[in-house]
C-alpha cells in the first residue's frame, strides 16, 4: 500500500487516512474515518503491463468517499468555533441564500485536511526551504495546511486576546470584518505566524468549500450552485448549445445525485 | 545493479500522444516496440467514469490526474542572476502523467501554424529589416516549411477527427473558413462544433469591423467519427469539464480515444506503466544509443537494449532526459555555447472581459475548443512597422468551462468576500465573457533549461531548472493585443470592459498554459539545434526526439496541432533511417 | 464459462505437429475452423492458462465444474483417446471408459455434429502441444457427483443424432441450422432450462437467465427477439460486436471475440437466415408503464443526469459507441439481469479488428442505490416504445451481491 513517501502512487484505491484528533461528543473517530471524503491517492485501470487488450475489469471505477457530516475529525471544538466564524464573515447567510458556515464549509476544511491536501502529500516538500523567495516563485513554506490551520489559528487567538482580550468568536461581526481585512492586507502582525498566510488558507478553501460538489461536506443543498446558477455535473448540456441565451431551468445535481432522485 | 532484458527493436519513451502514434505505426510494420510509461495505465470508463470525472475540486484544483510534483518538478527563476526555487506546487503550467499523457486532460484546440511562422525570421527582416528584431533574441528559422508538413497535418487531423472548416483549400478562400491559413489539400473530417451566444455575438461584432472571425478547429468532436486506425468517438456534449479532466464519453480526441485500442491489438507491441526512464544508455563512444534504463513500480532497476530511442516524454521531460544522459552539449547562456536546453519558449496570455446585461450565457454549457477565433492579428497578417514587437496571437471569444471553484467572475474593485463580494458573483456569473489572445513568444539567450545545482528528485537525479520571463517584446505585443480584445468585446455590446495585461515577471502560480515549447530545437545548424530538420539527434543517430521540444520558438497558436504533424513527419524519416541507419542530414 | 479475455490465440496459428501428409493438413485447418465455431477453447481454457489444456471453474446451479484438458496429452489431456473415443464424447456425452460427462459440456448440442466434422476437429485437437495439466474433475457435491446419474437425466433430456436437413428449406437455412442448433451450441445459452439444468426444447432459443445475464430470445419475435434486425444486422453483430443500434457487451461479447467474428461471412449469413426464418415465439408486450408513474419519474431524472450524456435524451445512443435504449430487446427481456447488472458492474464492448475501441459502460454500482437503479431500469424498459415488467429495489438488491464481485 502507498503511503506519503511514496513518489509513485500505486494503483490500488487507498484506505482512507486521518489525522489523530481527540474525541467529540457522540461521534467517534472511527465512524467519521470511514466517511471523511479523501482524495484516492490515483486511478487508473490496473495495468502494469499491457499486452494485446485493453485492460478493463467490472466494478471498478474509483469514486470519492463521501463525507458525512457531524462532528470534527481534526479541529478542536475551539478551532472549529473559529472557523465557522470566519467562514461565516467571508460569506455570510442573508437573503441570497446561506453562506459558508451553513453550506458546511468548515466540515468541508475539516475533512480536506485529514487527507493528502493537509499534508501537501503530493506536493514537492524537500528542503532547503528558503525564506526570501521571489514573489513570482511560489508557495516555498515548508509549513502544510494542517499545520497552518493548527498555529495560525492559535496565533489568531493569541491576537485577539492581547488586542480585544476575547477570542474571534466574541467579536462583533464589524469588528471580525475589519481584522480580516487586515490579515488580507498582510497589515496585522500575529506573533509567529503570518497573518496573511491564514487569511490565504482560510479564504481559498472557504471557495472551495462553497462550491466543491457537495459529496466533500461542503456546498450543503447545493447552495453555492444555486447562488450562481451552475447545475452541477450532468455532464450534457447540448440541448442549452441549441437554445443559446436562454435561462436554465433544471435544478443542478451533485455526483450523489439530486432530491429527484429519490431516497438512496 | 540493472538487469538487462531482451532486446527489442524499438524503446518508446512515454506514451502520450507522440509515443502512442509511433509505437503504432511502427509495431503495425512487425517491429517489436515496447514502450515505458512512468504513470499509471488510464482507462475512460474507470478513471474518467461519468459520476466521478465532473470533479473540479478534485481535477482541477487538487490536480489529481497531473503529474505530482512529488515525483517530479522544476525550478523556477526570471533570471540568471536569480537563485532557482522548486515548483512546489503547479500552477502556471500543469504537466500530464500516465498514459495518454497530457493528451488525456488538454483542451483540444487543435491549430496548424502558420507558413510565415515557419520561416519568421527571415520575413521579418525581409519585410521590416533587421532592426524590428528585439534585443536578445534567438529567432531561427524552422528547417520545414509549411507546405512539406502540410500533408501531416492532414494526417493527425484524420487521426485526431478533428471539427472544423477549412478557409483555403488549394488556394480557393472558403467562406467561413480561415481565411490567412496555408493552403490544405481538404477540410477537416468533422463539422464545426456548435456555437454559443457569446460567440455569436462575436462573429457578429468582429465581421462587422471588417475582420474574419471562424469557428476554433477542435479535438472535442461535434458528431460520432471512425478515423483511419478504426478507433471511434462520439460526439461532444459541451459538458464543461474538458481541460484538465479526462472526458467521459469519448468525444475529446486522446490516444485514449484515438490510438490506444489499435495499439494494444499489435502483436509485436508492449506497454509498461510505472516504469520511469532514467537514462538513455549510450555506446562507449557515445554515437549510438543502446537501449534505456528504467525503474519500475517496485523500485527495481532495469535495462532494455533496443536498436531505436524514441524519446516522446513531453517537450520538458525530454530536454530533461537528453541533459541526464548527457546526449548533446548542454546550453550555457553565459558562453552561447551549447545546444540541449536552448531557446525554451512559452506563450503569451491577455485580453478583455465583457461586462453585458440581460444575456444567459450559460458558460457551463462550454467544451475546451468551442470558440470563434480570428487570425487578423497572428503571424505577420498585419503591419508591425508602426508597433515595435514582432509575433502575433490568435483572438478567441470561448467558454472552456463555468465551474464555479475557480469561474465566478466580479467587476474589478468588488472586494474578495463579504455580502457584496457574494452580490456580486451572483448577479456577474451569466453576463461575462472574454475575449483571449494567446499570442507568440520568442526565444532569447536568458530564457532556457539547464539542471538545478540544489534540488533532486525522488531517485536524487538534479531537477530540471527553468530560467525565463516575458521580454518587452512580448508585453508589448501582449498588451497591444488585449486593446484589439477590448475593442472587439466592445463591439460585442459589453456595457463595461476590463483589460486583462500580460502578468509580468513571469508569475508560477496563477494557471496560464501548458504550452511549453523549445529545449531541444530542430534546425539546419547542429551550433543551435539539438535535432535535424528530422527530429533526429546531430550526435546520437538512433535517437529521436518528438513533441514541442523542438520548436524554434513559439508562434500564436497551442502547440498539439504542429506536434502531431511533427511525429508523422517524423516517422516518415524513421522509416528511412530503418532502411539505412545512420545520420539522414550531413550537417 | 467464458475466456479470459488476455488469452493471445497467436499460439494455435504456430502450433505445429501436423504430419506431412496433404490431406491431413485440410482437414485439420476445417477442425481448427469448426473448432472455432464450436468456441471449445472458452471453456477449456483456465484463466491466464494454456489454450484447451482446461481447468476453468464452470459455476452450473449444481456446483462448480472444472473443465478437461483436451489436449493430446497422455497423462493429463485427451493423447490416448482414439477418433471413435472423442466421436462418442460428442455424439453421446461419454467417456472412453463409459463414464459419463455432464451436459455442462453441450453434448447435447454437439450430437448433431456428423462424423466427418467431429473427426476433423479430432485432427486439428492432435496437432496441439500437448500440455501437462491435471484437472481435478470431481469437484461437484452429493449427490450431483454420482455421474451414473446422468443415465437418468439422459433419458429423460437426451436426443441423441446428426443433424437432419430439412428438405423444405434452402441450403442456407439448413447450414444455419446445422451451424446453431449443433456446434453453435446457441441454444445451451438462450433457451431456458428445467429444474434439472436441461433446455426446454419446446423453448428453443426463447431466453434464459444464466450466470445472472439474460440471454435474451433470438427467435424472430418482434418484442423479445430478432423481429426488428435484418439478416445483415444479425450478420454484421456476430462479425464486428455492433450493428448500427447495438453493441454486444458480456458473454456475447466473448464468443463474438473468440468465435463468430472468425467464421466465413457466409456461415454468418446461414446463422442469420436461419434465426430469422425459423419462426417467432415470445410472450407478448406488456402494456408501457406510464410516464407519470412515480417511478419512471424517478428514472426520468436519473436517466436525464446520468445516462443521456452517452444514450442521448431519446434513447438513440451513437453509432458503433453507445446502445441504442429504444427498441432495444435486451432492454426489455422479461428477465432484467443484464441490465441492472451492467449498471452496476460497468460492461465492455467487443473490440474486433475492424473495430477495436471496445467503449466501456461505466460502472456506476457506487453512485446509484437499489431504488435508484430500479428506477432508472424501469424507465428504460417503459420509454421510447419500449415496454416491459417493472423493476423492484429488492431485485436490484438481491443481484447487485452476486455480480459486484464479477470477474468479467
Amino acid at each position: 500500500m502507498a503511503d506519503a513517501g511514496d513518489p509513485w502512487p500505486r494503483k490500488k484505491p487507498l484506505h482512507p487516512r486521518a489525522a489523530r484528533p481527540p474525541a467529540h461528543d457522540g461521534v467517534t473517530r472511527r465512524s467519521l474515518l470511514a466517511t471523511a471524503a479523501l482524495l484516492i491517492a490515483t486511478s487508473g485501470a490496473t495495468a502494469r503491463t499491457v499486452i494485446g487488450v485493453l485492460p478493463w475489469r467490472p466494478n471498478e471505477a474509483y469514486p470519492v468517499t463521501p463525507v458525512v457530516p457531524g462532528g470534527y475529525l481534526f479541529f478542536t471544538a475551539s478551532e472549529s468555533a473559529v472557523v465557522d466564524a470566519f467562514v461565516d464573515r467571508l460569506i455570510p447567510t442573508d437573503e441570497l441564500g446561506p453562506g459558508a458556515k451553513d453550506a458546511g464549509v468548515t466540515t468541508f476544511i475539516d475533512r480536506q485536511l485529514t487527507g493528502p491536501y493537509g499534508g501537501h502529500d503530493w506536493l514537492y516538500m524537500q528542503g532547503p526551504f528558503s525564506s526570501n523567495p521571489l514573489p513570482t516563485q511560489g508557495l516555498q513554506s515548508p509549513l502544510t495546511p494542517r499545520q497552518q490551520y493548527r498555529q495560525g489559528i492559535a496565533a489568531l487567538e493569541a491576537y485577539c486576546n492581547a488586542t480585544f482580550s476575547k477570542g474571534f468568536t466574541q467579536l462583533s461581526g464589524a469588528e471580525q470584518d475589519k481584522l480580516i481585512t487586515g490579515m488580507e492586507k498582510g497589515e496585522v502582525q500575529f506573533q509567529n505566524f503570518s497573518s496573511r498566510m491564514l487569511f490565504n488558507a482560510i479564504h481559498g478553501n472557504t471557495m472551495e468549500g462553497f462550491f466543491a460538489d457537495p459529496v466533500y461536506g461542503g456546498n450543503r443543498d447545493m447552495a453555492g450552485w444555486k447562488l450562481v446558477g451552475f447545475p452541477g455535473v450532468r455532464y450534457d448540456f447540448r440541448d442549452v448549445m441549441d437554445k443559446p441565451n436562454q435561462p436554465y431551468t433544471l435544478p443542478p445535481v451533485g455526483m450523489q445525485g439530486r432530491p429527484a432522485w429519490g431516497e438512496r | 545493479m540493472a538487469r538487462r532484458l531482451p532486446r527489442k527493436d524499438v524503446v518508446v519513451v512515454g506514451l502520450g500522444w507522440t509515443g502512442s502514434i509511433l509505437a503504432y505505426e511502427l509495431s503495425r510494420t512487425g517491429l517489436e516496440v515496447v514502450a515505458l510509461e512512468r504513470g499509471p495505465w488510464r482507462d475512460t470508463a474507470t478513471d474518467f467514469n461519468i459520476g466521478t470525472a465532473a470533479d473540479e475540486l478534485r481535477y482541477a484544483v487538487r490536480q489529481d490526474i497531473f503529474l505530482r510534483p512529488k515525483q517530479e518538478t522544476l525550478t523556477m527563476r526570471n533570471t540568471p542572476s536569480q537563485t532557482a526555487l522548486p515548483i512546489r506546487k503547479w500552477g502556471s503550467f500543469l504537466p500530464g502523467n500516465g498514459v495518454g499523457g497530457a493528451g488525456v486532460h488538454w483542451n483540444g484546440q487543435t491549430w496548424r501554424f502558420l507558413p510565415d511562422d515557419f520561416r519568421i525570421r527571415s520575413h521579418m527582416i525581409e519585410r521590416y529589416g533587421e532592426k524590428i528584431l528585439p534585443e536578445g533574441n534567438q529567432i531561427q528559422d524552422w528547417p520545414v516549411s509549411f507546405d512539406e508538413l502540410e500533408p501531416y497535418y492532414d494526417k493527425f487531423e484524420q487521426v485526431a477527427g478533428i471539427s472544423g472548416k477549412a478557409g483555403n483549400i488549394k488556394g480557393q478562400i472558403q467562406a467561413g473558413g480561415n481565411p490567412f491559413e496555408g493552403a490544405r489539400e481538404r477540410d477537416y473530417p468533422t463539422p464545426p462544433l456548435k456555437q454559443g451566444y457569446a460567440q455569436e455575438l462575436f462573429t457578429k461584432a468582429a465581421s462587422g469591423m471588417g475582420l474574419h472571425p471562424f469557428p476554433r478547429p477542435s479535438a472535442n468532436i461535434s458528431i460520432a467519427y471512425t478515423n483511419p486506425y478504426g478507433c471511434s468517438m462520439a460526439p461532444c456534449t459541451y459538458c464543461g469539464f474538458c481541460e484538465w479532466f479526462g472526458c467521459a464519453n469519448y468525444s475529446k480526441a486522446s490516444p485514449q480515444t484515438c490510438v490506444l485500442p489499435a495499439l494494444v491489438r499489435e502483436p509485436t507491441f508492449e506497454a509498461r506503466t510505472e516504469c520511469e526512464v532514467t537514462n538513455i544508455n549510450l555506446s562507449v563512444d557515445g554515437k549510438m544509443a543502446t537501449g534505456v534504463t528504467y525503474v519500475d513500480a517496485n523500485g527495481e532497476e532495469w535495462e532494455q537494449p533496443a536498436d531505436l530511442v524514441l524519446v516522446c516524454a513531453y517537450s520538458l521531460f525530454n530536454v530533461r532526459l537528453l541533459l541526464l544522459s548527457g546526449i548533446g552539449k548542454p546550453y550555457d547562456p553565459a558562453s552561447g555555447e551549447g545546444v540541449v536546453g536552448r531557446n525554451y519558449a512559452y506563450q503569451t496570455g491577455s485580453g478583455a472581459q465583457g461586462f453585458f446585461e440581460n444575456v444567459q450565457f450559460n458558460p457551463f454549457a462550454a467544451a475546451g475548443s468551442l470558440g470563434a477565433a480570428l487570425d487578423d492579428y497572428n503571424s505577420d497578417n498585419f503591419d508591425h512597422g508602426p508597433h515595435g514587437f514582432v509575433g502575433g496571437a490568435s483572438i478567441t471569444c470561448a467558454y472552456t468551462n463555468g465551474r464555479p471553484i475557480r469561474y465566478h467572475p466580479t467587476p474589478r474593485g468588488t472586494p474578495n468576500w463579504g455580502g457584496a463580494w457574494k452580490k456580486a458573483v451572483k448577479d456577474s456569473y451569466q453576463r461575462v465573457m472574454g475575449v483571449g489572445a494567446q499570442g507568440s513568444v520568442m526565444s532569447y539567450r536568458n530564457n532556457y533549461l539547464d539542471l538545478d545545482p540544489t534540488y533532486k528528485d525522488p531517485l536524487g537525479r538534479p531537477l530540471m531548472r527553468m530560467t525565463f520571463d516575458y521580454q518587452p517584446n512580448e508585453q508589448k505585443m501582449a498588451n497591444w493585443m488585449a486593446e484589439r480584445c477590448e475593442e472587439i468585446a466592445k463591439a460585442m455590446g459589453a456595457k463595461s470592459t476590463q483589460l486583462n495585461r500580460l502578468g509580468v515577471p513571469w508569475n508560477v502560480v496563477p494557471y496560464q498554459t501548458t504550452h511549453n515549447t523549445g529545449g531541444a530545437v530542430m534546425g539546419s545548424d547542429p551550433r543551435t539545434s539539438v535535432l535535424n530538420r528530422y527530429l533526429q539527434s546531430w550526435d546520437v543517430s538512433n535517437v529521436f526526439v518528438m513533441g514541442a521540444s523542438a520548436f524554434p520558438q513559439n508562434a500564436g497558436y497551442n502547440p498539439t496541432g504542429t506536434v502531431g504533424a511533427l511525429t508523422y513527419w517524423g516517422l516518415d524519416a524513421i522509416f528511412n533511417y530503418l532502411k539505412s541507419p545512420g545520420a539522414l542530414v550531413q550537417p | 464459462m467464458r475466456l479470459r479475455h488476455l488469452i493471445v490465440l497467436l499460439p494455435l496459428l504456430a502450433a505445429g505437429g501436423a504430419a506431412a501428409d496433404p490431406d491431413s493438413y485440410i482437414d485439420v485447418a476445417r477442425g481448427k475452423a469448426l473448432a472455432t465455431v464450436g468456441d471449445c477453447i472458452a471453456c477449456h481454457t483456465a484463466k491466464g492458462g494454456t489454450p484447451f489444456a482446461g481447468g476453468l471453474a464452470l459455476q452450473t446451479p449444481f456446483g462448480t465444474i472444472m473443465t478437461p484438458n483436451i489436449t493430446p496429452d497422455t497423462a493429463t489431456g485427451i493423447g490416448s483417446w482414439t477418433v471413435d473415443d472423442f466421436a462418442r464424447a460428442m455424439h453421446e456425452g461419454r467417456r472412453p471408459t463409459g463414464s459419463y460427462l455432464y451436459p455442462a459440456f453441450p453434448y447435447p448440442y454437439y450430437t448433431r455434429v456428423t462424423r466427418a466434422d467431429v473427426e476433423a476437429i479430432y485432427a486439428y485437437l492432435r496437432t496441439l502441444p500437448p500440455a501437462n495439466n491435471a484437472v481435478n474433475r470431481n469437484t461437484l457435491p452429493f449427490p450431483f457427483n454420482i455421474r451414473m446419474s446422468m443415465i437418468g437425466w439422459n433419458m429423460l433430456f437426451f436426443k441423441p443424432g446428426e443433424f437432419k436437413a430439412d428438405p423444405k428449406r434452402s441450403a442456407e437455412f439448413n447450414r444455419g441450422a446445422y451451424l446453431v442448433e449443433g456446434l453453435g451450441h446457441c441454444g445451451a445459452c438462450h433457451t431456458p432450462f428445467n429444474s434439472f439444468g436441461a433446455s426446454k426444447d419446446d423453448k428453443f432459443l426463447q431466453g434464459n437467465q444464466i450466470d445472472n445475464w439474460a440471454a435474451p430470445n433470438i427467435t424472430n419475435d418482434l418484442h423479445a427477439g430478432l423481429g426488428k434486425w435484418s439478416a445483415d444486422d444479425i450478420v454484421q453483430y456476430l462479425k464486428t460486436g455492433q450493428t448500427r443500434t447495438s453493441l454486444a457487451s458480456g458473454p456475447m461479447r466473448d464468443v463474438i471475440e473468440n468465435s463468430t467474428s472468425k467464421m466465413p461471412d457466409t456461415d454468418l449469413k446461414a446463422i442469420a437466415v436461419y434465426l430469422k426464418e425459423r419462426g417467432a415465439a415470445g410472450a407478448g408486450a406488456p402494456a408501457p408503464l406510464p410516464a407519470s408513474d412515480p417511478r419512471m419519474q424517478v428514472g426520468q431524472a436519473i436517466f436525464a443526469d446520468t445516462c443521456s450524456a452517452c444514450h442521448a435524451r431519446d434513447g438513440g445512443g451513437v453509432e458503433h459507441m453507445f446502445p441504442r435504449l429504444a427498441g432495444n430487446v435486451i432492454a426489455t427481456q422479461d428477465y432484467p439481469a443484464s441490465l441492472i447488472r451492467i449498471v452496476i458492474a460497468g460492461g465492455r464492448a467487443a473490440s474486433t479488428n475492424a473495430f477495436p475501441t471496445a467503449p466501456a459502460m461505466p460502472s456506476l454500482g457506487y453512485r446509484l442505490s437499489d431504488a435508484q437503479i430500479a428506477a432508472v431500469v424501469t424507465f428504460v424498459r417503459n420509454s421510447w416504445g419500449n415496454a416491459a415488467a417493472p423493476v423492484t429495489a429488492e431485485t436490484v438488491h438481491d443481484l447487485r451481491s452476486r455480480v459486484v464481485h464479477a470477474s468479467d
